[in-house]
């Protein structure tokens, strides 16, 4: 089977049924992207297909066609995304386990609402769960990343 | 240096040992590693030659600072559930060396006892935080006897930064200036004549020697142990906004938690489990052998795990067990039986603990009209941190290797060592970065059953990773309580209070399986309550042991995030009966002048102008010094359309000195947002001993559209303190006070949705 992930086209021996989570942390390494609760329920999991948001742990490998972006392909701690770089510059991050999930779901929503009112903001956010409840940072960051990705 | 102890002198046996126990004490030494040399503390003190010793036993230094050619290491024991613990470590070390710590790799070195934690049992003692009278400190200072006996190297109690706060400053300054000894020796210069820089030392003439060139020189010298702090007016990094270590990963996906660990040739495992005290029985395993990727199944104690080559071939198997799995027979099975247990603990005779008994309750309350009386209730809570619990662990015949992160070391390896049969020294524990915790993991559970997984492949490690689901089963919550109030209040003020809690022990609970059940009463039942710097002429706090109701444990802010509600509520209610303000009520009863501080800023913060702002609009205020610091909390609700919902909080808290400004926000934040979410949403319930509750779609805490815009304000008034938990404990009173304010309607029992419903 191929997917293409982080622009790369990646050929795995697995089970179609295969949760595109589990494809990509215990398969091929990409650990970036998180095992948060299996249940559509946190948002940890949370990648770009085609650009659009996605829980990885709802999507099965064999019903993936498209680009898939993780967080390891959104940017680099050399390269940020403007998202990443506004949660480097906010500093969101406690224990981190949700963040990667997070900077998904805020770049997916920028990518296609430039300057998310706040009750956008809260709509596009909320199915992402942050048990440390970094979320005023979070909001802080997604408007700094707007006004990043608006001057850009 | 240690008394009654004369080097060289020959002793023996029980003699020699006597000397050894003498001299047991924290001492910063050096030693050569590989191309460098490591900066720490002693368990004992350095050996001296004693060829007469028959029973030497190795002396180990646990560094803090290691310079080598690969660069500066700087070690930090306590581990980081995401608290910002391992930064705010690193930097305390780095600001005396003198280097940034953002140059130096961090790293939460090896289990051992030189690590022990002192501040975590001062702050279990019966002494009033506030109280710096001669008992009080002298007992404080006594503590870290048991302390380094038992060698704790525990993380807990927001007490990495009071334990840390001298001692790894004085590491880094030892470093310093053993390093400026060594260019002193080979220039032939007098160290006082010679100043640090940036990871250099500094000569006269302005050339700069990198330490790692001084490094081996270092090791072969006497360390200079007189040294003297930098004053806090000097620091170059401490208390200025810091970048913390962890960011950039946490922002890019490339920090490795311990889920994530990949070993070669790896199995990954799941375990379904009975509850704790309860049996398991394999009814059935033929379909969840014949998943393709499924490598065994295998019994644990009081389980059956799966290994697989993925962790979802392991979860789709395990869903296919046929299992029957009971609960413990001497335990209540469902909430209902478990409430009607903690309402009988009211009728027993005696009680757990009485540490406050001010005045004359009794008397006060007896007589005639006046008098109010209200019953609080808070429900179980599950910690569930975003990381799933996990654990790695490779055994073979002569090692057992975990990676697991956890607050307590110490216990994870005497429990794998009686668990392999192997000697303590044969298990070797790494302890990950860790995806939350809010206390879940001074719990060894998860740990010793991927220890008992990886017994069953030796030689092949093995990732045992819990599903969400049994996250939840196996609980280990904050206790469920019931707290009956009483209290008369004049126009002056609060006369007379007598809040009594009656609560299942979480210290015996969790004492009891992480090591052994300690006699006496339990503190954390009434710490919140007991201790609080109120001068209230008639004040009593008492604490009621309910029977084991169910396996629980400390929850983030521990005893203070029940406590917190119930004082904090009811002191409202009583303002409100004599027409009060609660911030003059406050004020009045408060007779601490740092938390008097912390009530006034609050007030200005919010700007106060009264229970009622506006329209539909309400505002409650609390207050709780918890872990030794005082913290007072605001919260304002609206009445809207789609429900209530909290338009603004405001958190203010004094700490002594605020190291990591940054993260210091984000903790007294978190903690408040914290106990707001878990307060108006969650609980756990029980039926047929097991949790009701099984995902984040039935307890998830707090999602981003009902958190309000914060507030925070941190003072440094008082002794340094650590902030992890103590912005928790206000914050349900806070909120319960604002919804009565903006509704009529006073809620006395979590979660505050089974009664209000919120936006």
């Amino acid at each position: 089977m191929e997917l293409r992930i982080n622009g790369q086209t990646r050929r795995i021996e697995a089970d179609p049924d295969m949760p595109l989570l589990w494809a990509l942390r215990d398969v091929l390494g990409l650990t970036g992207t998180k095992y948060g609760c299996g249940a559509a329920a946190c948002g940890a999991c949370t990648v770009h297909l085609d650009g659009q948001a996605v829980l990885a742990c709802q999507t099965l490998i064999g019903d993936v066609e498209g680009e898939i972006t993780t967080i390891e392909g959104l940017g680099t701690p050399a390269a940020p995304h403007p998202v990443q770089a506004a949660w480097i510059e906010q500093q969101v991050a406690q224990c981190g386990y949700c963040q990667s999930g997070q900077i998904m779901a805020a770049a997916a929503i920028l990518a296609q609402n430039p300057d998310p009112s706040d009750d956008e903001i809260d709509a596009a956010m909320q199915g992402n769960l942050c048990r440390c409840a970094t979320y005023p940072r979070i909001r802080a960051a997604i408007r700094s990343a707007a006004l990043r990705l608006g001057a850009g | 240096m240690a008394r009654g102890f004369s080097p060289g002198q020959p002793r023996r046996g029980g003699l020699a040992r006597a000397g050894r126990i003498a001299r047991r004490s924290l001492l910063i030494g050096s030693v050569a590693v590989a191309g460098g040399v490591a900066f720490g503390a002693w368990r004992y003190t350095r050996p001296l030659p004693d060829p007469f010793a028959d029973d030497a036993e190795t002396v180990a230094l646990t560094p803090y600072v290691v310079i080598d050619a690969e660069g500066i290491t700087l070690i930090a024991p306590r581990a980081d559930k995401g608290q910002g613990s391992r930064w705010v470590q690193a930097a305390l070390i780095a600001e005396e060396l003198d280097i940034d710590p953002a140059s130096a790799r961090i790293e939460a070195g090896p289990v051992s006892p030189a690590y022990y934690n002192r501040a975590l049992l001062a702050e279990n003692l019966p002494f009033l935080p506030t109280d710096q009278g001669w008992l009080a400190r002298n007992a404080r200072a006594a503590s870290d006897i048991p302390a380094r006996l038992l060698g704790l190297q525990m993380t807990g109690g927001s007490s990495t930064v009071p334990d840390g706060f001298r001692k790894l400053r004085e590491a880094g300054a030892v470093a310093r200036e053993t390093l400026k000894e060594a260019a002193a020796l080979r220039e032939g210069l007098d160290r006082t004549a010679l100043g640090t820089e940036d990871g250099h030392v500094v000569l006269p003439d302005g050339r700069r020697i990198p330490y790692a060139d001084l490094a081996v020189e270092a090791a072969r010298i006497e360390p200079v142990t007189t040294i003297v702090l930098r004053d806090p007016a000097q620091w170059r990094h401490l208390g200025k906004p810091m970048q913390r270590g962890d960011i950039v990963a946490k922002s890019t996906g490339t920090q490795e938690f311990g889920i994530d660990l990949r070993l070669p040739d790896m199995l990954f495992a799941t375990v379904r489990a009975a509850p704790e005290g309860g049996q398991a029985r394999l009814i059935d395993d033929g379909a969840a052998r014949a998943f393709p990727g499924v490598h065994s199944v295998t019994a644990i104690s009081g389980g059956v795990a799966v290994l697989a080559q993925t962790t979802w071939h392991a979860f789709r198997a395990a869903d296919a067990l046929v299992l029957e799995l009971t609960g413990p027979t001497d335990r209540p099975a469902d909430s209902a039986a478990i409430w009607d247990a903690l309402s009988r603990s009211f009728e027993e005779r005696g009680h757990d603990s009485r540490n406050r008994n001010d005045g004359d309750v009794e008397a006060a309350l007896a007589a005639g009209d006046g008098v109010i009386e209200a019953e609080y209730r808070v429900p179980f809570l599950a910690h569930a941190p975003m990381e799933p619990l996990n654990a790695t662990v490779l055994v073979t015949d002569s090692a057992c290797h975990i990676w697991a992160g956890t607050q307590i070391p110490d216990f994870v390896v005497t429990h794998a060592a009686r668990l392999t049969g192997l000697p303590q020294t044969a298990i070797r524990l790494e302890n990950p970065m860790i995806g939350g915790s809010f206390g879940r993991r001074l719990e060894l559970d998860f740990i010793l059953q991927a220890i008992e997984v990886a017994q069953s492949v030796p030689g092949r490690p093995v990732k045992m990773t819990w599903t969400r689901e049994e996250d939840f089963a196996q609980s280990r919550p904050r206790p469920a309580q019931i707290a009956r109030a009483r209290g008369r209040v004049g126009e002056t003020g609060i006369e007379a209070l007598d809040l009594t809690i009656a609560s299942p022990s979480v210290m015996s609970s969790w004492f009891g399986r992480v090591w052994m059940n300690p006699p006496g009463p339990d503190i954390s039942i009434v710490a919140g309550a007991w201790d609080q710097p109120f001068a209230i002429p008639h004040f009593r706090v008492t604490g009621k042991r309910a029977p084991d109701l169910a396996p629980v444990s400390s929850w983030r802010s521990v005893g203070a995030s029940s406590t917190g509600f119930y004082l904090g509520s009811f002191m409202d209610e009583m303002f409100e009966s004599a027409g009060i303000d609660p911030f003059d009520g406050l004020l009045r009863a408060c007779n601490d002048d740092v938390s008097r501080t912390v009530i006034d800023e609050a007030r200005r913060l919010c700007d106060w102008r009264g229970r009622q702002p506006g329209p539909g609009r309400g505002r409650g205020v609390a207050f709780c010094l918890s872990f030794g610091v005082p913290c007072a909390e605001v919260v304002e609700v609206e009445d809207t359309p789609q429900g209530l919902r909290i338009t603004e909080a405001w958190a203010v808290a004094d700490i002594g000195t605020v190291l990591d400004p940054v993260n210091a926000e984000a903790q007294l934040s978190g903690g408040m947002l914290f106990g707001l979410g878990h307060a108006m949403n969650c609980q756990i319930t029980y039926a047929d001993h097991r949790p009701e509750q099984q995902n984040f779609y039935d307890h998830d805490g707090m999602r981003l559209p009902q958190c309000p815009r914060v507030t925070t304000r941190l003072l440094e008034n008082g002794p340094v303190r650590g902030l992890g938990e103590p912005g928790l404990p206000p914050a349900a009173a806070a909120l319960a006070n604002a919804i009565r304010a903006a509704t009529g309607q006073r809620v006395r029992q979590m979660p505050f949705a089974d009664r209000i419903r919120f936006a």
